[in-house]
């Protein structure tokens, strides 16, 4: 009689440790605090000069970025709605020391990339928006980040259709290093304009808009 | 939407309209005086007296809770007088077992120096031979005139040399009796001496002995005094309460310093070993793991200051035979030692990590890595740190405990201080409340106090009137006719006719 007590005992405690584990453990499972940033780069005309702000950046990033988290660097070029427009991605290993290597091995291809790139003749950003979407979506990151270096003038090439409505809910759009064009110093409403459009197409489609061009500021990225 | 100035516009003209309403509100009110006098004064007395109910209920809660927080204080005095007891009654219990135990050796010691002593004074009471009685015949024969005869003088010169033979003899025989005396003497000393340096040990063990009975007295009289269940018992059991409180607080507050020390330790590392990105809720699986070594590092220490009897936090352990708590113990400490050396190497690690990503953000930042100090004392300060770090949390146990049994204490005063203080306001309430509503029925009469005065007024001349009618009836009825002036000045005979 003592025996079926204790044994009864026994399992209840097993039964309540193996509940205990597993709710321990789907609270693990469900919690996405993981972030995904994709770096939109602007290799057209002449703002290709400006693409080692856009490697102090990325190196801002990664020094900032942690385990479990996923970065991908795409540049903007006549049709950027392509993966093969995807210079760099990554998402890091859950063990610091493996993330650090992989680190290490990410900026190295980004100062490749930026030695070896050449200017394109139009400005797709809206493809590399819709690329950077899709890849950000498939990687289920908790956070996603969508940076845009670019002074936002978009050209595209004759043919090339962009009127896709974006699909933006819970991604942050960050705008980076706008430049100010020729035209934009002689008329600041075309500036005003362009960065107003790429504001209504941000938040039309759900997300959330932010424009940083004082790289001093980038800790308010994450914010 | 009804416009207000619709009031004023009762009348041609606004004033009038607002005399109007004035007066008309003075006769409402006044009309309305007496229940709305009574309706106050039943909402004062209504406030006062639940406020005196509550008050009252307050109060017993309070009483009760001050008898609980007395048996509670007691109760924990109590226990702390019988440990305070039992250590001394130990202590005693080893003292007597330590200088009591080679007793019946001192004792065996004692006798056999006496008996030496004795044998030796018997040796040394042995009185020499005297003089054999020849010597009697001597002084006879000296005594004897000189005769001049050489034969006697022979004789004479004879037994004079015998004679000093003789004395030769006894002198060489009594000097060696006198130092064979002397030598037994001189063998005492030594036996006096250790026997005197025994008696002393003997004395120092009892006069021990008599300071340990003195404690044990001491704290048999604090025991005591608890017992009886005194107020100054539990007045000092309070003040000793609260100080142990703050003063366990402030221990406290430095071990949590410390085990958050200890914390930062193993945090970093442990991302390495169950991964940096995963969460459990709202917290990395990497934190919840250091903190989780941390508190297994307390738990195992308090258990070890449990089975050292040094707590009594799980009274199972204290409880344990000697034998089962020594194997508990050693445990313990092989498992705290384990988790010291694993805590030890997390240190090494987290070093190790921190140069890492030292070394990749100076990288980053375009900055040539600076030349790593060759210098390996900081590696092995940490890992010393958390070497030692656990072995030092695991005195935790001693304040948390006295932190606990205070707190029980300080809680109960502080819910009863609480509880007087709410009682008082409550009573404060209902007071106010009673007079509120006296305040309110004398502003209200304030108001009207057209319309009291005008029925004070009436009030006055009906009274008057009333009075100069009673009074005209009065002076008709007291109004004597000069016959009965006369009747009453004479009175009447009673005749017999």
């Amino acid at each position: 009689m003592q025996k079926n007590k204790r044994l009864m005992r026994l399992s209840l405690l097993v039964f309540a440790l193996t509940a205990m584990v597993t709710a321990m453990a789907g609270c693990a499972q469900k919690a996405n605090h993981t972030k995904g940033v994709y770096m939109l780069v602007d290799t057209s005309g002449t703002y290709t000069e400006e693409l080692n702000k856009a490697k102090a950046i990325i190196n801002y990033l990664l020094g900032t970025l942690t385990p479990g988290d996923t970065m991908a660097i795409g540049r903007i070029d006549t049709g950027s709605f392509s993966e093969k427009d995807i210079v760099a991605k990554v998402t890091f290993d859950q063990r610091p020391s493996v993330a650090n290597t992989q680190k290490r091995a990410f900026q190295k291809k980004v100062a490749e990339f930026v030695s070896k790139v050449k200017s394109s003749s139009h400005t797709d950003i809206s493809g590399g928006l819709l690329q950077a979407v899709e890849y950000l979506n498939e990687s289920g990151s908790g956070e996603k980040y969508i940076l845009i270096f670019s002074d936002l003038k978009e050209e595209l090439a004759k043919g090339h259709v962009r009127d896709v409505p974006f699909q933006l809910d819970d991604f942050n759009i960050i705008a980076l290093n706008v430049t100010k064009l020729r035209d934009d110093i002689r008329d600041p409403k075309q500036y005003m304009q362009r960065v107003e459009l790429w504001r209504e197409k941000a938040e039309g489609g759900g997300g959330n808009w932010r424009l940083i061009n004082d790289l001093e500021r980038l800790d308010n990225i994450f914010s | 939407m009804p416009d207000a100035t619709i009031l004023f516009n009762i009348t041609p003209v606004p004033f009038l309209s607002v005399l109007v309403w004035i007066f008309l509100s003075i006769a409402a009110m006044y009309f309305a005086r007496r229940p709305f006098h009574d309706a106050m004064a039943s909402l004062g007395r209504v406030i006062h007296n639940a406020m005196r109910v509550a008050a009252a209920s307050v109060k017993s809660a309070q009483k009760r809770l001050d008898v609980r927080n007395r048996e509670v204080l007691l109760a924990a005095g109590m226990e702390q007088a019988e440990r305070r007891t039992e250590r001394e009654f130990e202590r005693i219990g080893t003292a007597v077992e330590r200088n009591l135990k080679a007793y019946p050796q001192l004792q065996r010691q004692l006798r056999e120096n006496l008996l030496r002593l004795e044998d030796d004074y018997k040796q040394s009471a042995e009185i020499p031979q005297g003089l054999s009685d020849w010597v009697k015949v001597i002084d006879a024969i000296a005594a004897i005139k000189p005769s001049g005869d050489p034969m006697v003088a022979n004789i004479l010169e004879d037994i004079h040399n015998t004679l000093k033979e003789q004395h030769k003899i006894a002198l060489e025989g009594h000097r060696k009796a006198v130092s064979q005396r002397h030598g037994i003497l001189s063998r005492m000393v030594p036996q006096w001496r250790a026997t005197d340096k025994t008696l002393s040990g003997l004395e120092k063990a009892i006069t021990d002995l008599t300071a340990r009975s003195q404690a044990v007295d001491r704290c048999m009289t604090e025991y005591e005094t608890v017992r009886i269940q005194s107020d100054a018992a539990e007045r000092q059991l309070s003040s000793s309460s609260l100080t142990q409180f703050f003063t366990s607080g402030l221990v406290l507050g430095v071990f949590i310093i410390g085990a958050i020390i200890n914390f930062n330790l193993v945090a970093l590392p442990m991302s390495e070993m169950v991964g940096g990105a995963s969460y459990i809720g709202a917290f990395r699986t990497s934190d919840v793991a250091g903190m989780f070594i941390v508190c297994l590092e307390v738990v195992v220490g308090i258990f070890l200051m449990d089975a050292l009897r040094f707590t009594r936090l799980f009274s199972v352990i204290g409880c344990l035979d000697d034998k089962k708590r020594t194997w508990f113990f050693w445990i313990l400490l092989i498992m705290l030692t384990i988790l010291a050396g694993v805590e030890s190497s997390l240190a090494f690690m987290r070093d190790r990590i921190a140069a890492d990503m030292e070394a990749l953000r100076q990288t980053l930042a375009g900055i040539e890595p600076s030349a790593v100090a060759a210098s390996k004392i900081p590696t092995i300060g940490q890992m010393i740190l958390g070497f030692i770090l656990p072995f030092i949390l695991t005195t935790v146990a001693m304040p948390f405990e006295t932190f606990i049994s205070s707190s029980r204490t300080v809680l109960g005063m502080t819910a009863s201080w609480g509880l007087r203080a709410l009682a008082f306001f409550l009573r404060l309430a209902g007071n106010l409340g009673y007079y509120l509503g006296r305040l309110v029925v004398n502003v209200y009469d304030l108001v009207i106090f057209p319309a009291l005065w005008l029925e004070a007024l009436v009030v006055r001349k009906m009274a008057s009137a009333s009075d100069e009618k009673n009074a005209e009836q009065d002076g008709s009825a007291n109004r004597k006719t000069p016959m009965t002036i006369l009747e009453e000045a004479a009175p009447c005979k009673k005749t017999n006719d």
